[in-house]
């Protein structure tokens, strides 16, 4: 029923005949290349529209009005006027850092988000990397990020730096696991790791009505854990700017802080992204059990407008917590994950398997 | 068993916190936004509260006559020596002595508006307006007559 919109015929269509035209490992590598473009414009594209989703959505949240001024009364121009901005800073290079390393660290905790980035179901048949363990890919992946900012903090040679790593490997590792276990919650339910089969499983129900109950809280400790997986407040002290100026990325400039910043505002989106793949039906219509003709109209909704519209949903979600909570402290911050949220998880984990194997989730 | 009884109170104490949090910040997402587009606005919806204190006044009624009886309060309550009065003493027809204003003169560029002096005004014969827009080029413009 959804065959108007799947994407998997074109693209095979697309491949067999490149494959007429040419041997088939250039063809293999020119689709590699273009989907490679593709990723990087979208990538660039969805941090643009975030950056200035956050700000207006920040402003509404302090009772202002946000950018107003540059190209028009939206304040359009704002943001790509400082991506521009930053294009043609200067990248500093430090004395005492170990350079290598240095100018590494960016790299990796971009590679780690478009990694995952790559994994989100846009549509049917239009994942861009599809395995049959993908959502455990996903969380491997996001670890990568990890490393990036450690060695960021390591390589720049500045306490702020180093604290600002530390604390973030301690509270990123933490948190991993209350993800990791609410993951594994929706993958119990599914009985699958395939992130284009869990969005199928979705098809006459999202998971988060499928499995009510437990499905519902590991949405909200996803969204918790999600935010600080994100470095995002109230869960940013690798970069709290009152005692660690700017944290893991305070010796960093130009492009080089700017893929920092970019991965943050695209980590958010894979956080939600990756909620949307697992609680909320992925590219799935919205479907109400009993209303037809309700049901037809929304199939006609192509299946990306579904997702992205769903993820900016989530994504609002996160940053009205951002902008409402203050921030925890480092201790405070480990409390809540090892004393309430893991525990919440594990008892969550433990509901949605009794109740999976009693065929109590619908 | 009391700990872990605290311990549940704990969570779902926090967790009631939390949400009473998010529908504040709700509430103020969804409210009328107080930012003002200033230079564009100046003549339309500007809004400068009420309360909003920019330049000391002293209003006059029809005849243009003000309340002021040059007691000199104001003068003397203001911690920063911005107001300066000048009174005469004049008979008045009963053939009593009363202090009359000659000049009051208030230096806008010293005031730090602590509204002292109105609180001190017996008569309410000065209050503060809110014309905000008082840049000048040269000092001496700020200093103002009020009682003309
Ligand atoms: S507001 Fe304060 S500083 Fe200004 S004139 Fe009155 S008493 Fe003096
Ligand atoms: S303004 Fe008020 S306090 Fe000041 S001299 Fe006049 S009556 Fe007295």
């Amino acid at each position: 029923m959804f065959d108007y919109y799947n994407l998997e015929p074109v693209l095979m269509w697309i491949h067999s005949t490149m494959c007429g035209l040419m041997p088939e490992w250039l063809a293999f590598t020119i689709e590699g290349i273009a989907v490679g473009i593709f990723i990087m414009v979208m990538y660039a594209v969805l941090a643009i529209i975030l950056i200035y989703m956050e700000r207006k959505v920040c402003a509404a949240f302090q009772c202002r009005i946000g950018p107003d001024r540059v190209g028009g009364r939206g304040g359009l121009l704002q943001v790509p006027a400082d991506v521009i901005k930053i294009l043609t800073k200067e990248i500093i290079s430090l004395k005492n850092s170990d350079k290598f390393l240095y100018a590494l660290a960016p790299f990796l905790v971009i590679m780690a988000s478009i990694l995952t980035f790559s994994c989100l179901p846009w549509n049917k048949g239009g994942e861009i990397l599809h395995m049959n363990i993908g959502i455990f890919f996903v969380l491997a992946a996001s670890s990568i990020g990890v490393l990036g900012i450690l060695l960021a903090g390591w390589s720049s040679n500045s306490k702020y730096t180093l604290i600002g790593a530390v604390r973030s490997g301690a509270m990123i590792i933490s948190y991993e696991l209350s993800i990791g276990l609410s993951v594994l919650t929706m993958v119990i339910l599914c009985g699958t790791m395939d992130i284009q089969e869990i969005v199928a499983y979705q098809e006459n129900g999202w998971n988060i009505f499928k499995g009510h109950l437990p499905a519902l809280m590991a949405f909200v400790i996803y969204l918790i854990a999600g935010n600080a997986e994100a470095n995002r407040a109230p869960f940013d002290l690798a970069e709290a700017e009152q005692e660690l100026t700017a944290g893991y990325h305070t010796e960093y400039s130009g492009m080089h802080f700017g893929f920092f910043y970019l991965a943050e505002y695209l980590n958010l989106f894979i956080t939600a992204g990756i909620a949307v793949t697992l609680f909320l039906g992925g590219w799935m219509p919205l479907h109400i059990a009993g209303l037809e003709g309700f049901n037809t109209i929304m199939d006609y909704i192509p299946g990306v407008i579904w997702f992205v519209g769903k993820t900016f949903f989530v994504v609002f979600l996160l940053m009205w917590i951002r902008w409402t909570f203050p921030r925890l402290r480092i201790d405070q911050v480990l409390i809540l994950e090892w004393k309430y949220l893991m525990p919440l998880s594990l008892l969550v984990l433990v509901i949605m398997t009794v109740m999976k194997v009693f065929g109590l989730v619908f | 068993m009391s700990t872990f009884k605290d311990y549940i109170n704990g969570y779902a104490f926090g967790i009631k916190s939390l949400l009473i949090g998010m529908r504040t910040s709700m509430k103020v997402f969804m409210q009328k936004k107080i930012t003002e587009r200033y230079p564009e606005n100046r003549h339309t919806t500007l809004y400068i509260p009420e309360r909003h204190r920019a330049m000391l006044v002293m209003p006059k009624d029809e005849n243009g006559n003000n309340k002021c009886i040059a007691c000199g309060l104001c003068q003397m309550a203001c911690p920063n020596g911005t107001i300066r009065i000048t009174s005469e003493t004049r008979e008045t027809e009963d053939g009593k002595k009363k202090k009359f204003l000659v000049k009051y003169e208030y230096d806008l560029g010293a005031c730090m508006f602590c509204q002292l002096c109105v609180n001190a005004c017996p008569h309410d014969a000065i209050r503060f307006s809110n014309h905000f827009e008082n840049a000048v080029f040269e000092r001496d413009k700020l200093i103002l007559t009020l009682n003309e």
